[in-house]
């Protein structure tokens, strides 16, 4: 089924599984216990998991495969939140061709972007990407505010032509939707003291991210894609072997600003206004960040470090002092101070500094990102089992090296 | 008439006249040897062959067409195929991708953008490369990753992703290079059997002589960027040209 094989099959069934229970998953506290601010099951925050999730597997297309580390990703982000926003300022604001259009801008912008940029590579390609980004920022911020806003950026009002929807009452705030349902709806369940969020924008992304995923899943196991892993590789043997390498990054490049453009387009189905922030040189970082924590030419690494980011994000900086205090109330008043003093640098504010250390540990002790970790975890507990049988130290090889 | 026709070709770098009025001509089945002391310009020549470098004046020739400028992709889609004096080889990869690399680029061309075709699926290229792999001895190593094998092993993976594509033409630099004797040996029995079985041309740069005079049928011997003497092997032993080239001149 599905054109895949046993291994990836059951990888691709768990994924699915795990965003369509997400609600549950994310909501593991009930509310108003002290460890409801760890829950995760909100709209807002699940929508941008899936989100990143597709902008980092995307990248992992790029970065992953072929190795090229494209330093201006965010660009495609925010030309796909520009497209979609202008489709819902004159078509409508059902979501569909606002998606579209993201997707198919965004991939001719990084047709024109890669071609040149890939004259390079190495150190000279990230470069030039990060100056296209920068620029695209710039002219969005300044010469270019007629179609994007400028400063204040972008949003569906009122009086928008919207050719396709009938007018819209006076006063009343246009959201986007699919065919009659909206994205903001939301179904809550209470169960107990539990209180579980069912939002249709967050599966309508949900479903966008595992048909990305499936599709890049595809893209691993073909013949294209073991030329990008060549690329990777050795690309002067690559030449020499009578492929042209070009075609091939070049592809790798447009799909991962597809994937790029697709989650922009997803942004602002979310939450209808664009900025041009949303381009900034910290953004393509993030993407960086998020594929090399999770573990860079993986397939699932990438969602599991746009997910880990944007927790820590979220969940991470709305710690405050007080909370602190909270949890620590019961040591001796000088030592509570004290043990206070010592956290607080790494929450609120300075989530940014437990993320840097997060990094900085995975990438020292587990180059191969938390998918690595993962997999040692896994080679332990079995090795401890295989240890009980005593049939001895049979060499493993690894007969799917990009799992 | 022969299949690689080299004439007049020269290359300066800078000051260094690395190839000066070159003239080789390698007859279509033969294995063509080319020897020569270090800084001769053997490996400069192999690298005009295979779009490297591009030679300042003359015409490198390849069955019927000219091989200059075109890029190296190209010219191994014309049926040329390099094995390095470093193995290049896909590190990252299984030996059994290694070879099925080259396999698809024989099937496929320079190109072919498929993002939805299987490799588990290509079950006529995975053989072919099995077998390639079979030849050199490689078969039980496939699913190793090819950064972790032996230089020598390297060396045959190498070979196999030359031969897989069944090339018309066989570029060789230095093969035994750093190889215990028994290593040297299989090689030339390799070489030889492929050379007997496929009909494919080869021209091998080489510093053993075991080996030149194992496998060559033509030998070419380079000094200073320019073929001194070109003959069968039998007449090149000895050849007193060729003593001055390797050992100096008498007087010195």
């Amino acid at each position: 089924m599905l054109k895949l094989d046993k291994k990836d099959m059951r990888l691709f069934i768990i994924v699915a599984l795990m965003t369509i229970l997400a609600p549950f998953i994310l909501n593991p506290f009930p509310e108003g216990s002290g460890l409801a601010q760890f829950n995760a099951g909100y709209p807002d925050l699940m929508q941008r998991f899936v989100i990143f999730g597709i902008f980092a597997i995307g990248f992992n297309i790029l970065f992953g495969l072929t190795g090229y580390l494209s330093f201006g990703h965010a660009a495609f982000l925010g030309v796909g939140s520009y497209a979609a926003i202008w489709m819902m300022k004159l078509l409508t604001m059902n979501v569909i061709p606002a998606i579209i259009a993201s997707v198919a801008i965004a991939g001719v912008f990084a047709l024109v972007v890669g071609f040149i940029s890939l004259r390079r590579s190495g150190i000279y390609f990230s470069i030039l990407t990060l100056a296209f980004a920068q620029m695209s920022f710039a002219m969005a911020y300044s010469v270019l505010t007629p179609i994007t806003g400028g400063e204040t950026g972008l949003q569906p009002k009122v009086n928008d032509p919207r050719i396709l929807d009938a007018a819209l009452a006076p006063g009343a705030t246009p959201s986007a939707g699919l065919f009659g349902l909206e994205m903001r709806d939301s179904y809550e369940l209470a169960l107990g003291n539990w209180l579980f969020t069912f939002n249709f924008g967050y599966y309508f992304a949900a479903a966008l991210m595992l048909v990305a995923f499936y599709t890049s899943m595809r893209i691993f196991r073909s013949p294209f894609g073991m030329m990008l892993r060549g690329v990777k590789s050795n690309q002067q043997r690559l030449n020499y072997t009578g492929l042209n390498s070009k075609p091939y990054t070049l592809a790798a490049f447009v799909i991962s600003g597809m994937y790029a453009g697709l989650a922009g387009g997803l942004l602002v189905a979310m939450d209808t206004q664009v900025g041009p922030e949303r381009m900034f040189w910290t953004a393509s970082g993030e993407v960086v960040l998020m594929t090399i924590l999770g573990g860079a030419g993986t397939l699932i690494g990438p969602v599991l470090g746009a997910g880990f980011i944007k927790y820590m994000e979220n969940i991470i900086s709305k710690i405050n002092e007080s909370i602190l205090h909270q949890w620590f109330y019961w040591l001796p008043d000088g030592l509570e101070d004290l043990v206070v003093g010592m956290i607080y640098p790494f929450i609120g504010k300075g989530w940014h500094l437990t993320l840097g250390i997060m990094f900085m540990l995975v990438v020292i002790f587990l180059p191969g990102g938390l998918v690595e970790g993962g997999q040692r975890i896994g080679r332990w507990v079995r090795g401890k089992g295989r240890k009980a049988d005593a049939t001895g130290d049979k060499k493993s090889t690894a007969s799917t090296p990009a799992e | 008439m022969g299949i690689l026709e080299v004439q007049n070709v020269n290359k300066r770098f800078g000051g260094l006249q690395a190839l000066d009025r070159v003239n080789l001509n390698v007859e279509a089945g033969t294995v063509h040897a080319i020897i020569g002391p270090n800084g001769a310009g053997k490996s400069t020549l192999l690298n005009c062959f295979v779009g490297r470098l591009t030679p300042d004046t003359g015409s490198v020739m390849f069955d019927g067409k000219s091989l200059l400028g075109r890029k190296p992709h190209e010219i191994n889609q014309h049926g040329v195929s390099r094995v390095f004096q470093t193995p290049e080889i896909f590190t990252d990869l299984t030996a059994l991708e290694n070879v099925m690399i080259p396999a698809f680029a024989k099937r496929d061309g320079a190109y072919k953008l498929n993002p939805f075709a299987r490799v588990a699926g290509e079950s006529e290229i995975r053989d072919k490369a099995e077998e390639a792999l079979k030849d050199v001895q490689l078969a039980d190593k496939r699913h190793q990753h090819a950064g972790e094998m032996s230089r020598g092993d390297k060396r045959r993976l190498e070979m196999a992703m030359c031969l897989v594509q069944e090339p018309k033409l066989l570029l060789l630099d230095e093969p035994t290079a750093g190889m215990a004797r028994a290593d040297t040996n299989r090689t030339i029995d390799l070489l030889k059997h492929i050379g007997e079985t496929r009909g494919i041309t080869k021209v091998v740069i080489e510093h053993d002589m075991h080996v030149v005079f194992s496998l060559a049928d033509k030998i070419s011997v380079l000094a200073q960027g320019h073929v001194i003497v070109e003959d069968v092997p039998e007449n090149i032993k000895g050849h007193p040209k060729v003593r001055e080239a390797y050992l100096g001149e008498a007087q010195v």
